[in-house]
C-alpha cells in the first residue's frame, strides 16, 4: 500500500482485445482483485461508457451513485465516485456512465483523473470497451502495460493484432517516443480437448502469430459464468481451474515464475470416450 | 471423439491448422500495410499520373513499397511498362 509522500507513480494496466465478448471485463475483475489480494492498493476503471458492466461482474451494481464521467465533468469528486470492494481489502471500482456516450471522455479529463488516482493507488486497471475506436483508444492511451485478451479463434486473434498496432502507434508512450507499452497475451476460453483434436488453435499457434509474451492461459470453465451470475470475481473461486489460472497470471505479472497448467486433456472414462462428448 | 470419428478420413488438415495458415497470411498483410506511412497511397497515385503523361499504364502497373531497416529506408518502385509494338 502507498505510504503518504510516496511519489512513485501508479502502474497503469489496460485490459484490451479489439473484439468484444472475449473476457475483458471478467479478466479485469479477476486480475484487479488478484493484485489487491497481493497487498497493492488497486482501482479498476470501467471505460465502457454507455455499456457499464464491470459493476455487475464485481457485484457492486446497486452501490453505484456517481461515475467516471461525473468525475471528469466535476459533478462529483473521486472519493464520491469510487466504490470500495466489500470482499477484497484495498480494492476500488470506478464505474462507467450508463447514460452518456464515449465522447464524454476526453484525453485531458482522463489524464486528470488518472493523475489523481496515481497519488493514492499502486495499480490502475483500465477495462477497455470493445472495438478500436475512441473509447478503446482512450482506455489504452496512458497505459504502461497492456494485457491483450484473446480467444483461440480467428477473428479474436486478428483483432488482437490490430489492437497491438494501436498500442504501438497511438498510445502516449508511442507518440512521445518513450519506452513502448509492455504487452502481454492472455489466452482465455481455452479448450485443451479441442486443441488436442485439432479443432482449436493451440497456445503455441497464437503465440506464433501474435509474437508477444504469454501472461497466462485461462481454460474454458463453468466457474466463470457461475462467478458472473453471483457478482464475484472468478479469481476468488480457488476451487476452479479458471480462478487458479488467473492467480498464476497475476503472479507472473508481478514477476514471479509460474509453470502453465490446465493445458492437458482430462482423462475421460472408457464409456464416455466410446460414446463421444 | 466418438467411435464414428475413427472412420473419418485422416488426410484432411485439421481445421486449427487451416485457421493458423489463414491468420498468418492476413496478419502479415495487415502488418505491412500498417507500417506504411499515410502519404504512400497518394504518392503512388501521383507517380502513376506522371508516368501516364508519357506512357499509357494501368493503375496496377506501379507497385510501390517502403522497407525500413535499422538505419535506412528503401522506397522500391516497380513500373510495368506495356509491350512496345
Amino acid at each position: 500500500m502507498k505510504s503518504p509522500g510516496d511519489t512513485a507513480l501508479a502502474k497503469i494496466i489496460v485490459v484490451t482485445s479489439g473484439k468484444g465478448g472475449v473476457g475483458k471485463t471478467t479478466s479485469s475483475a479477476a486480475i484487479g482483485t488478484g493484485i489487491a489480494l497481493k497487498g497493492h492498493k488497486t482501482v479498476i476503471i470501467d471505460f465502457d461508457v454507455g455499456l457499464r458492466n464491470l459493476d455487475l461482474i464485481m457485484g457492486c451494481e446497486r452501490r453505484v451513485v456517481y461515475d467516471f464521467v461525473n468525475v471528469i465533468n466535476k459533478e462529483a469528486t473521486l472519493s464520491q465516485a469510487l466504490i470500495k470492494d466489500k470482499r477484497t481489502k484495498g480494492l476500488y471500482i470506478l464505474p462507467a456512465s450508463q447514460t452518456r456516450d464515449k465522447d464524454a471522455l476526453t484525453i485531458e479529463g482522463v489524464e486528470e483523473v488518472l493523475q489523481e488516482l496515481s497519488k493514492e493507488f499502486d495499480y490502475i486497471i483500465c477495462d477497455s470497451p470493445a472495438g478500436i475506436e475512441k473509447g478503446a483508444q482512450m482506455a489504452l492511451y496512458f497505459a504502461d502495460t497492456a494485457i491483450v485478451v484473446t480467444n483461440p479463434e480467428v477473428s479474436s486473434v486478428r483483432d488482437s493484432d490490430r489492437i497491438l498496432g494501436i498500442l504501438q502507434s497511438k498510445s502516449k508512450r508511442a507518440e512521445g517516443g518513450k519506452e513502448p507499452i509492455e504487452e502481454h497475451l492472455l489466452l482465455t476460453r481455452y479448450h485443451p480437448g479441442r486443441v488436442a483434436s485439432g479443432e482449436m488453435l493451440s497456445v503455441a499457434d497464437v503465440e506464433d502469430i501474435l509474437a508477444i509474451p504469454l501472461l497466462g492461459v485461462i481454460p474454458e470453465s463453468e466457474a466463470v459464468l457461475k462467478a458472473s451470475n453471483q457478482g464475484t470475481p472468478v479469481i476468488l473461486d480457488t476451487e476452479s481451474e479458471a480462478g487458479l489460472a488467473y492467480m498464476d497470471a497475476v503472479d507472473r505479472l508481478m514477476g514471479e515464475e509460474r509453470p502453465l497448467r490446465f493445458l492437458e486433456v482430462q482423462k475421460k472414462g472408457f464409456i464416455k470416450r466410446l460414446l463421444g462428448g | 471423439m466418438g467411435i464414428f470419428d475413427y472412420f473419418k478420413t485422416k488426410n484432411a488438415p485439421s481445421s486449427a491448422s487451416v485457421a493458423k495458415d489463414r491468420l498468418q497470411i492476413i496478419v502479415a498483410h495487415e502488418r505491412s500495410k500498417r507500417q506504411q506511412p499515410d502519404y504512400l497511397p497518394q504518392m503512388q497515385q501521383e507517380i502513376i499520373d506522371v508516368i501516364r503523361k508519357y506512357v499509357n499504364i494501368g493503375n496496377n502497373d506501379v507497385q510501390i513499397q517502403l522497407d525500413n531497416t535499422d538505419d535506412c529506408s528503401i522506397l522500391e518502385l516497380n513500373v510495368t511498362l506495356p509491350e512496345q509494338n
